[in-house]
């Protein structure tokens, strides 16, 4: 079991960082830490999209390149330090659409250099990028296809339900997790809790197992997606957000709503280890 | 006279009638539109409802709870993202759009901070890409979803001329096909707050259809930045039956408060 300092050394400058969307586990609690520990050129890879995590990145100075279908709030907005710096410039956006970032990952996981994907012709995202390139069905000359580039990050970072004493992570109905860390070189994973026993010898729960091998770390941290929601265990902070939204729209904002989320996350850190 | 002349008359008698009757009041606008996406969705065997989409969602839910009355066909089965109870997926984010590629997904919404006369929708944001003057969230599925679900609906509540564009500042999905494209799906129709325009794939034009209670033909001009053509069959959007408008009140608004809790609490329960 590692600490989160020890959990996220992987995770330095210029690394291509992996994460996933809200619903497959977004740890909070380990990107607060590469804020803290003042991580710098990221290139964020969101696998499709993104929210809070990475806006509280962008906002933070901590990003580079930013690798995305979309970044939103959902029902609490825009996410404000996106859209800020986009309109500043002040960091590199690759537009993508989900179902061509899945499919980017699929070629990294099976290690091939490319997956072929329906749709998006004639869509400008085409134009503006050139890890996608039109090519002709092989098998069916005539027939326009996209060829999306493999996306392989340095590592992938998503909290998840639990793991065992072995290390082996159980993620749950989500299996984004699992294309997570089988596409990227290594992942680090926090978790809510450890259970005893092997999740792979558990009928119930292999399916849902992400093996301890393809892993560099996990860290117990209870709590560690909040003020986001995660799987059945708790809804987002909806007030939190709503209220974050608005006040981040201003460095200044961010820079106090950033350390009031510093500050929640330390007393749940700590109460955690005194349970 | 001219059907263009003559529509506006015919609403206006029509609206004035409904006032009278005081059913009006009695019938929120965002129930009408939920009512008309159940019509829309008539007979669909699986809607799926992207992120954000509290309208287009209860709109499937309804389709699915009249769906379950009839004694023929099967019923619509309705997946909405962001739901744990209204969706059966158990193979991550991919899922969805591998369902769509294998025509498991009939219908579907989509949105637009832009969407032009030919039905290309931006998402990504105005002026010059990348350094837009307004960014929104990005394309999310659209480029990919517009080409492969054959009945996707375009919902913006919101109709003015700056959503409603000429030609958008960047195609995140568009509505181009080629002959030699395979291209199972696309735009039939796009809903706003003012009306229903049906869409034609041949000519690439909208086809005005309906206009919601309370507003006009000429109101809809003014605020439609394209041109569009005049359904010969154009009308006011029908009142949702009172059966329907239970339905809304009670059962679809407990179903959609699982995903959009504040918006569910919008929708008045059934007087007693």
């Amino acid at each position: 079991m590692k600490s989160l300092v020890t959990l996220i050394s992987p995770i330095q400058d210029g690394c291509r960082l992996a994460i996933g969307k809200e619903e497959t586990g977004a740890s909070i609690a380990a990107t607060l830490a590469l804020i803290e520990r003042g991580v710098r050129r990221l290139h964020l890879i969101c696998l499709p999209v993104s929210g809070l995590q990475a806006d509280l990145l962008i906002g933070a100075g901590c990003v580079e390149t930013l690798e995305t279908s979309a970044v939103s709030l959902g029902e609490a907005g825009p996410a404000p330090r996106f859209t800020a710096a986009v309109r500043e410039g002040a960091i590199k956006v690759i537009d993508g659409t989900c179902p061509a970032i899945y499919a980017g990952f699929q070629a990294s996981q099976k290690g091939i250099p490319f997956m072929p994907l329906r749709g998006i012709l004639d869509s400008d995202l085409m134009k503006h990028r050139d890890s996608w390139k039109l090519i002709d069905n092989p098998f069916h000359p005539g027939d326009r296809i996209v060829a999306i580039e493999s996306i392989c990050p340095d590592v992938a970072l998503f909290h998840a339900q639990a793991c065992d004493p072995h290390g082996n992570v159980f993620f749950g109905r989500d299996r984004d997790g699992l294309l997570l860390a089988h596409a990227s070189k290594t992942a680090v994973v926090t978790v809510e809790e450890q259970i005893d026993g092997d999740f792979i010898q558990d009928p119930i729960r292999a399916g849902a197992t992400l093996p301890a091998l393809y892993l560099d770390g996990v860290c117990v941290a209870p709590g560690g997606a909040k003020p986001l929601s995660f799987s059945a265990r708790h809804g987002p902070d909806t007030e939190w957000l709503l209220r974050y939204a608005k006040v981040a729209r201003s460095a200044s904002g961010f820079g106090e709503m950033l350390d009031e989320l510093m500050v929640l996350h330390r007393a749940a850190a700590a109460s955690a280890l005194s349970e | 006279m001219s059907i263009v002349q003559g529509v506006p008359v015919k609403l206006a008698n029509r609206s004035t009638r409904l006032s009278i009757a005081g059913n009006e009041s009695a019938i929120l606008p965002v129930e009408r539109l939920i009512d008309l996406i159940a019509t829309l969705l008539a007979g669909v065997r699986h809607v799926a409802v992207g992120a954000s989409s509290p309208i287009p969602g209860s709109g499937a839910l309804l389709a699915r709870a009249l769906s379950e009355r009839k004694e023929s066909g099967l019923p619509t089965r309705v997946s909405i993202l962001g739901s744990k109870r209204h969706n059966a997926f158990t193979n991550g984010g991919v899922e969805l759009f591998d369902m769509a590629a294998t025509g498991r997904i009939d219908a579907f919404f989509l949105g637009g901070g832009q969407i032009d006369g030919q039905a290309n929708i931006n998402l990504v944001g105005t002026g010059n890409y990348p350094q837009n003057e307004v960014r929104w969230p990005g394309s999310f599925g659209s480029a990919y979803l517009y080409h492969l679900i054959p009945r996707v609906i375009l919902f913006r509540e919101e109709h003015s001329r700056r959503v409603l564009v000429p030609r958008v500042d960047f195609i995140s999905a568009s509505s181009m096909k080629r002959d030699a494209d395979f291209r199972p799906g696309g735009p039939v129709a796009l809903l706003t707050g003012r009306c229903l325009f049906r869409f034609n794939a041949a000519r690439r034009r909208f086809i005005l259809e309906r206009i919601h209670p309370g507003h006009q033909l000429d109101e809809v001009r003014d605020q439609t930045g394209f041109d569009f053509d005049l359904s010969d069959d154009l009308k006011l959007t029908p009142d949702p039956t009172a059966d329907r408008l239970a339905l809304i009140r009670q059962r679809i608004r407990e179903e959609i408060a699982e995903t959009y809790p504040q918006f569910a609490s919008q929708l008045a329960p059934e007087a007693p």
